[in-house]
């Protein structure tokens, strides 16, 4: 189990102060000039020998994308943008965050956008997370009040504003070109790539955007130093990680842990365990809604990264672990997610806004078992012609959880189309 | 656009930003850079409908896109494609249960049905009174305090049957309930006492 002294979010539940002398007591904003002075490739170095990967889902090198911006204007400013649009089901770490230790992320913010050339940073928070967006405007009022942030930040001579933009209830916008769009004021529906942020972003300039987590980590990598984030996980799977662990488990919670902690030591150390026993459970969807769902049997051994989950045709994802026990009608469980992603179908392309209807709507005879064996074969087939058939990843976060329900649990699917003929039969 | 329902009712004529909230939209505005003043319509849709009373009427969509500069069809394709404007009327407590996979799995069935027994109204409908709208809404972000449900600006976490309808009749009586977990936990942390940071706690 991962040490106290190696947590970075020592204010994860809230029971000291959020704001700025219960987050100066807790280290943020120690010295944070000399980390600046060290300068930008210093910056982008420490931060991709960490191996930090992006915590928003994606797992792209966090470093490696900060070094995409220009290192010269060409006259146009450069953007940091936060995506704090937490809205994939299960996960709920980023809230934690910007409402118990905001400066992290504040502090981060000047650092990477420091880093990164960046003018200001724009962090794009869900509408619902109204209280948490309140928390964090207060940190960053504190910010300038104090000369943190602002025209001369941390007294280096580098100005750097953070503003909070409020999102108003759109899951596509946490795509980060749906989230530049929805930030100039549009309808949020993704963009094409190529052109990709860093060249052409937020109102045409460069823009690098970057989940919460992945900010908030960086000023401790810096002053504990790369190699001590880096010894932590197992190679190209290195950190700490928040997991949010929802579902029937004892008791829910989320927790900061080691990267490649096995599945079942979070579940069992940290949430009380499985409700009714290990032996009562009978899935999890170990990564956020968008990640196939995985049978106990592979639960029973699997780590918590990037690597291991992939090598079981799953995801991280964003480490939000969706725990079902034997109780769990699981087609109904995954047939809600397709409803869910039915409704946030921005409607762009067709394959993804005719799509999502259809899967869910076969889904929903599915629960009742009101159809044929050979739909099975033909849902598989309409997953994989959404999935990479749409400009956003939003068609392939739905056709995900119905491939995983079909590769594990294709015998509960024709067990349920038998019980239906079956009673038709007896009805009739 | 939300998936209220809302039985007839006027458009008003003309709608006007009190001053109050004409120093909150110069706020906005300059967050953003010179002539990028069109970032500024999501917080002006939500102040507007916070000023009147919880939904945004067409005046509003009018009087903001002629502040913004921008065409009355483009304010509205914002305001129409966001589901947390109101575009009709709701009621004054606004009641939004979850009922994504995290929550189902922990009973968000038994606190939609306890709402609709407590308020007398179905999904998507305003009480006769016009205090409480019942919603059911996608995925809120509080997974590990589920089943949960917001009303208005708060989220009420943590929730069965009995809490929802003790949540619900306090708001009848005028009473504030406290928002949060409703059973003996602190936050995230798990039931019982977090299992980490317990040198710091």
């Amino acid at each position: 189990m991962l040490a106290d002294q190696d947590r970075i979010f020592t204010n994860l539940y809230g029971l000291h102060s959020p704001y700025l002398d219960g987050a100066k007591a807790r280290g943020d904003w120690d010295g944070t000039a000399a980390l600046i002075a060290n300068g930008q490739d210093w910056i982008i170095t420490q931060v991709k020998e960490s191996g930090l990967r992006g915590r928003g889902g994606a797992g792209f090198p966090t470093g490696l994308k900060m070094s995409f911006m220009p290192k010269e204007s060409d006259g146009r400013p450069s953007y940091l943008v936060v995506n704090a649009d937490e809205g994939e089901p299960g996960t709920c770490k980023d809230r934690e965050i910007m409402r118990h230790d905001p400066h992290k992320l504040v502090e981060g913010c000047l650092i990477a956008g420091y880093a990164m050339r960046a003018v200001a940073a724009y962090i794009y928070i869900r509408g619902e997370f109204f209280r948490e967006a309140e928390n964090l405007q207060r940190a960053i009022d504190e910010a300038y009040e104090s000369g943190l942030i602002g025209a001369n930040a941390c007294g280096t001579g580098y100005r750097f504003d953070v503003y909070v933009h409020r999102g108003m209830g759109a899951y596509i916008c946490g795509e980060e070109t749906a989230l530049i769009e929805s930030l100039e004021g549009k309808k949020g529906q993704p963009r094409l790539k190529p052109p990709f942020p860093a060249n052409m972003g937020v109102w045409g300039c460069p823009t690098t955007v970057s989940n919460v987590e992945s900010i908030a980590v960086i000023p401790t990598i810096l002053r504990r130093g790369a190699t001590w984030f880096s010894g932590i996980g197992r190679p190209n799977n290195t950190g700490t990680k928040l997991f949010c662990i929802s579902g029937h488990v004892n008791k829910p919670c989320t927790v900061e842990e080691a990267m490649s902690v096995p599945l079942r030591e979070l579940i069992e150390k940290h949430c009380g365990g499985v409700r009714g026993g290990w032996a009562n459970l009978l899935a999890v969807i170990p990564g956020g809604s968008s990640v196939p769902v995985l049978p106990k049997a592979i639960c029973d051994d699997v780590l918590m990264d990037f690597d291991a989950l992939k090598a079981v045709q799953s995801g991280l994802g964003t480490a939000a672990v969706i725990v079902m026990d034997k109780s769990t009608d699981i087609v109904k469980a995954i047939a809600r997610l397709s409803k869910f992603y039915m409704h946030e179908s921005c409607g762009q392309c067709t394959p993804c806004r005719e799509g999502t209807g259809w899967m869910w709507r076969v889904m929903d005879r599915l629960v009742r078992g009101e159809a044929e064996v050979p739909e099975i074969d033909l849902l598989q087939e309409v997953t994989k012609q959404v999935e990479g058939h749409t400009i956003c990843a939003l068609g392939d976060a739905a056709a995900w959880p119905i491939q995983g329900l079909i590769r594990h649990f294709r015998p509960e699917l024709e067990t349920r189309i038998a019980a239906y003929k079956n009673a038709q039969v007896q009805a009739a | 656009m939300s998936g209220v329902h809302a039985a007839p009712f006027v458009q008003p004529a003309s709608f006007e930003f009190t001053p109050e909230s004409l120093e909150q939209v110069n706020r906005h505005i300059a967050k953003y850079p010179k002539g990028r003043q069109q970032s500024a319509v999501m917080p002006l849709l939500d102040i507007a409908q916070r000023q009147n009373g919880g939904w945004l009427p067409e005046a509003a969509i009018r009087v903001i896109g002629e502040l913004l500069g921008m065409p009355y069809i483009r304010v509205y394709e914002v305001a129409s494609f966001y589901t947390m404007y109101n575009l009709v009327p709701v009621g004054r407590h606004f009641v939004q249960v979850c009922t994504t996979t995290p929550c189902w799995l922990r009973g968000s069935d038994q606190v939609m049905d306890a709402c609709r027994q407590s308020l007398g109204v179905r999904n998507g409908q305003t009480s006769a009174d016009g205090q409480f709208t019942l919603l059911e809404v996608e995925c809120l972000g509080a997974c590990v305090n589920a089943p949960m449900m917001q009303i208005g600006d708060d989220f009420y976490e943590d929730l069965d049957a009995d809490s929802t309808r003790r949540i619900l009749d306090d708001l009848k009586a005028g009473r504030a309930p406290t928002p949060g977990p409703q059973i003996d936990r602190v936050n995230a942390a798990p039931v019982g006492g977090p299992t980490t940071l317990k040198e710091t706690a």
